[in-house]
């Protein structure tokens, strides 16, 4: 390890200066000194066993190639040989590699077991790809699941350029997944769209999320800290933004987050139930939009990958057909059903905001009562 | 065609109706290097987007259209056809025929290649734009998401694979029934050994490519569920099927470019091919692990414990047949005399960099490594080393070695040699990083990066832009010696080759070998 990183580091020595260029796997241990994942430790274990031993084949191999070009040119005055045939050579270099393979499948057969062993998790999360963000649920066994949504958190601005790029650039979300230290957790996961994959790097998991399907996948994450990682199945245009982070806490933080997002759906379910201000409705609106809506239609509803929100039919239209598009999304597209996604409230506080946002001005307010009431048909 | 005698007709007919194997071997390679520079051009889009992170010149829809097209032109428009013009120039006149068994099927399976990439091409102009599924198109994102250009796509994909099939029972038909008396299957030159296996490969996994692009069609059209879980049925079933035409795919670009560097080494070592018999043994033994290894393609899938250990076994197992060719060639060089004209620089450049393409895949083979490396840019650095550094250098070196005989005019050497060293700077410029990039975690196929990986993408465009500048360097070399280089006149250009199509003129006349040769006691190879 400290080889390979000597080796590339005078190799590329004008861009050593720069400490965040990685070269290498993730070895599984924190800069700390702590094992982050015993599975990450032990890949990068493998991985460094069957480099070393292609770097011994290799030296060998192109060793003999070098001193043969060095010793064996026409240039020299050599008369070449006419040897053509051996076959205790082409015994042996069948066999010998043999024997090699056999001893590096040893051990990768049995990380491999670990990689399966799913069984006596203490915790199970069911992710959920969609078109381009993650949703977390963590089943419960009381049936009390906290479910969320993780989008991208990075500005449009700093995409296109127009803002300074942040430390997170890209591998940053709005709501990370929280999971406790030194606990196994089960990942579940599945995809409602396309194919997605499920990837960290420094925790060692990677499981496709394939619609109608459900994997499996385990970590027991012993340092605390953050975790990033992204998307690494090509899903569609923003494939590249949609991120995972993982925060890894105390129990004790693990208990108090649980208990705070309790609280925040139940706050969100009282909201509900009530009259929101225009203004109220609007900002959240603008909070729900920039989230799920603008990836497809644009910061200013100009439209995209989706259609244009500005000035269009449905958004100046008539409420029901505005809502049910967002609620049951239109078929054959890649517009989702968001009323899945979405509580009561933030429907109605995106529908509010895209019927007066960006010129389109129609005066609507859309309550949550009115979301219910349309949902019941 | 009752003379025999008759030269090339004048004009387009010539070149329409033509059933002469040396100018469909012509066009084919004319055409696949046209769609080399197109899919090259859309290759140096991406890397010109990746120069920076940040959305800098296309927007994220694009640049998928861009990666899907580059790798689907490469593939299918570049690699593939220009082995099959390769195939109909020489192996005729390595087996001593005087042409190929099918001669109007051939033609057939050349013209209809032209259209089948024109309407690929369009549909970068159709509503919704061109495909942006990726090159391994997986469903549902290729059938239910997939934008209305699709079906254009895969009316294509079933013209180039009726194309191989034909192009394939043509070799397997010439092969195997027109050598010249006395020569037997183990005199056959390599490349044609390469060749013949490479064609049932053909034979038998592009009807199954078919056959899945047949059910994307059912899919989206007729409302059948193959692919859907929704109506029941299976998206992991589609990369099955992919796979199992995808990786032999992956040796029917391979194969013929071992047959190739298996006719260059000797040549420039002045020495036969060490293990000639082992040669064929482990090309058979490649071609048949091919069948039974796709699924390393899916380790991340969710296969069962089972299925995971038997194709991590498998693949492991591809490394001994490749490893024996790699020692017999480097022990072909061991003791020769061996001089370094372009086609051999360009064959040592695919040893080292294809063994180095070899070794990473062994890395890719060890199944709870690959949850790390799958679909980073550690894949796209793998398969670059032995798809650019494998089979495009290896068809550079043929064409800088045969050329020569086919024009009767010699190339430039040094500008030849200077070719060899800026593509194989440059295309090491731009692929070694990308391991780094992909052990540090970044995914392949994304139009945008975070800032970790600023460094070394950088590096790799301008490694790219250097690699792709290059390539207008071989083409100038080319045309001018086609057009004004140096008369050659001798049969043997390289003193060290061997082999029949050494023994006819330079440039051979329009047909060759009208009456067979005899083959002396001397092995072909």
């Amino acid at each position: 390890m400290l080889n390979a990183r000597a080796l590339a580091a005078a190799a590329l020595t004008p861009l050593a200066a720069n400490a965040q260029n990685q070269i290498n796997m993730p070895t599984g241990v924190s800069d700390a000194g702590v094992v982050i994942t015993e599975l990450g430790a032990e890949i990068y274990g493998l991985h460094m066993l069957i480099f070393w031993i292609s770097v011994a084949i290799g030296v060998g191999v192109f060793g003999i190639m070098l001193y043969s070009i060095y010793a064996h040119r026409k240039s020299r005055g050599v008369k070449p040989s006419q040897f053509h045939e051996h076959t205790g050579v082409e015994i042996a270099w069948t066999v010998i590699p043999f024997f090699i393979l056999v001893a590096m499948a040893v051990p990768a057969t049995s990380t491999l077991l670990e990689v399966y062993d799913n069984d006596d998790a203490e915790l199970s999360i069911l992710v959920t790809g969609y078109q381009w963000k993650w949703k977390y649920e963590y089943l419960d066994a009381d049936g009390e699941n906290i479910s969320f949504f993780s989008n991208l958190a990075t500005s449009q601005e700093q995409i296109y350029n127009t803002d300074v790029k942040g430390e997170n650039y890209l591998l940053e979300v709005d709501q990370p997944l929280v999971i406790p230290v030194d606990t196994k957790v089960r990942f579940l996961i599945t995809a409602s769209d396309v194919i997605h994959s499920w990837w960290v790097p420094e925790i060692a998991v990677k499981r496709d999320a394939i619609p109608g399907f459900i994997n499996e996948a385990w970590t027991r994450v012993l340092a605390e800290g953050v975790y990033r990682g992204q998307c690494t199945e090509l899903c569609g245009s923003y494939h590249g933004f949609m991120p995972v982070e993982v925060h890894v806490v105390s129990q004790d933080e693990f208990d108090d987050w649980t208990a705070s997002k309790r609280g925040a759906a139940a706050a969100d379910a009282a909201l509900a139930a009530q009259e929101l201000s225009v203004d109220d409705l609007m900002a959240r609106g603008a909070d729900i939009y920039n989230a799920s809506c603008l990836a497809c239609h644009g910061a200013k509803g100009e439209g995209g990958l989706g259609n244009a929100i500005a000035g269009s039919a449905i958004a100046m239209g008539g409420v029901d057909s505005h809502l049910n598009v967002i609620v049951n999304g239109v078929a054959g597209t890649a517009m989702q059903a968001f009323g899945a996604q979405l509580s009561d409230v933030d429907v109605a506080a995106v529908t509010t905001y895209q019927r007066n946002a960006f010129g389109n001005n129609t005066g609507d307010v859309v309550q949550a009562s009115d979301v219910v009431s349309y949902k019941e048909g | 065609m009752g003379d025999h005698h008759h030269g090339p007709a004048k004009g387009l007919s010539r070149w329409l109706y033509t059933t002469n194997h040396k100018d469909i071997g012509t066009m084919y390679l004319w055409f696949s290097f046209a769609m080399f520079l197109l899919g090259g051009a859309f290759a140096m889009i991406i890397r010109a987007e990746l120069f920076q992170p940040g959305m800098q010149l296309v927007e994220p829809g694009f640049f998928n259209q861009m990666t899907t097209l580059h790798g689907l032109i490469m593939v299918f428009g570049a690699i593939m056809p220009s082995f099959v013009g390769l195939a109909n120039w020489l192996i005729p006149m390595m087996i001593g025929a005087p042409d190929m068994a099918l001669p109007r099927m051939n033609n057939w399976s050349f013209w209809i290649l032209p259209p089948a990439f024109l309407m690929l091409a369009s549909t970068l102009l159709m509503e919704g734009g061109a495909p942006a599924f990726g090159w391994t198109f997986y469903a549902p994102l290729s059938t239910t998401y997939a934008p209305p250009s699709v079906t254009f796509f895969i009316f294509a994909i079933h013209i180039l694979g009726v194309s191989s099939i034909m192009g394939s029972i043509n070799i397997i038909a010439t092969v195997m029934n027109m050598r010249a008396p006395g020569m037997s299957y183990m005199k056959m030159p390599l490349f044609v050994w390469t060749w013949l296996i490479t064609a049932f490969l053909l034979v038998a996994v592009m009807p199954v490519l078919a056959g899945a692009v047949t059910m994307m069609l059912m899919d989206i059209h007729f409302g059948t569920s193959f692919f859907s879980a929704a109506g029941g049925g299976d998206p992991v079933l589609f990369q099955h099927i992919f796979w199992f035409f995808g990786h032999p795919e992956v040796y029917i670009i391979i194969l013929p470019a071992f047959g190739v560097i298996s006719q260059i080494i000797p040549a420039f070592s002045r020495k036969p091919l060490f293990g000639y018999a082992s040669m064929v043994y482990a090309t058979a033994a490649i071609a048949f692990l091919s069948f039974i290894v796709w699924a390393h393609h899916m380790y991340t899938v969710g296969m069962p414990l089972a299925g995971e250990l038997f194709f991590m076994y498998a693949t492991m197992l591809i490394a001994v047949p490749t490893g024996v060719k790699v020692f017999n060639w480097v022990t072909t060089m061991w003791r020769g005399a061996m001089t370094f004209e372009t086609p051999m620089l360009f064959s040592i450049g695919f040893l080292v960099l294809f063994t180095i393409g070899g070794f990473t895949g062994l890395m890719l083979s060890i199944a709870p490594a690959d949850f790390q490396y799958h679909d980073t840019y550690f894949v796209v650095a793998h398969f670059h080393y032995v798809m650019v550094a494998g089979a495009v250098f290896s068809m550079t070196a043929a064409i800088y070695f045969w050329l020569p005989k086919w024009t009767g005019r010699m190339y430039n050497e040094t500008m030849g040699k200077v070719h060899f060293w800026v593509s194989f700077i440059g295309f090491n410029i731009t692929f070694f990083p990308q391991h780094f990039v992909g052990l540090a975690g970044m995914p392949r196929r994304i139009p945008d990066y975070a800032l970790q990986f600023a460094d070394f993408n950088m590096m790799s465009s301008i490694g790219a832009f250097i690699y792709g500048a290059s390539q207008l360097l071989f083409l100038y070399n080319v045309i001018a010696a086609i057009t004004s280089g140096k008369r050659v006149t001798d049969e043997k250009i390289w003193d060290g080759a061997e082999g029949l199509e050494w023994t006819l003129p330079s440039p051979p006349p329009y047909h060759t070998f009208e009456v067979p040769p005899t083959i002396e006691e001397q092995p072909a190879h």
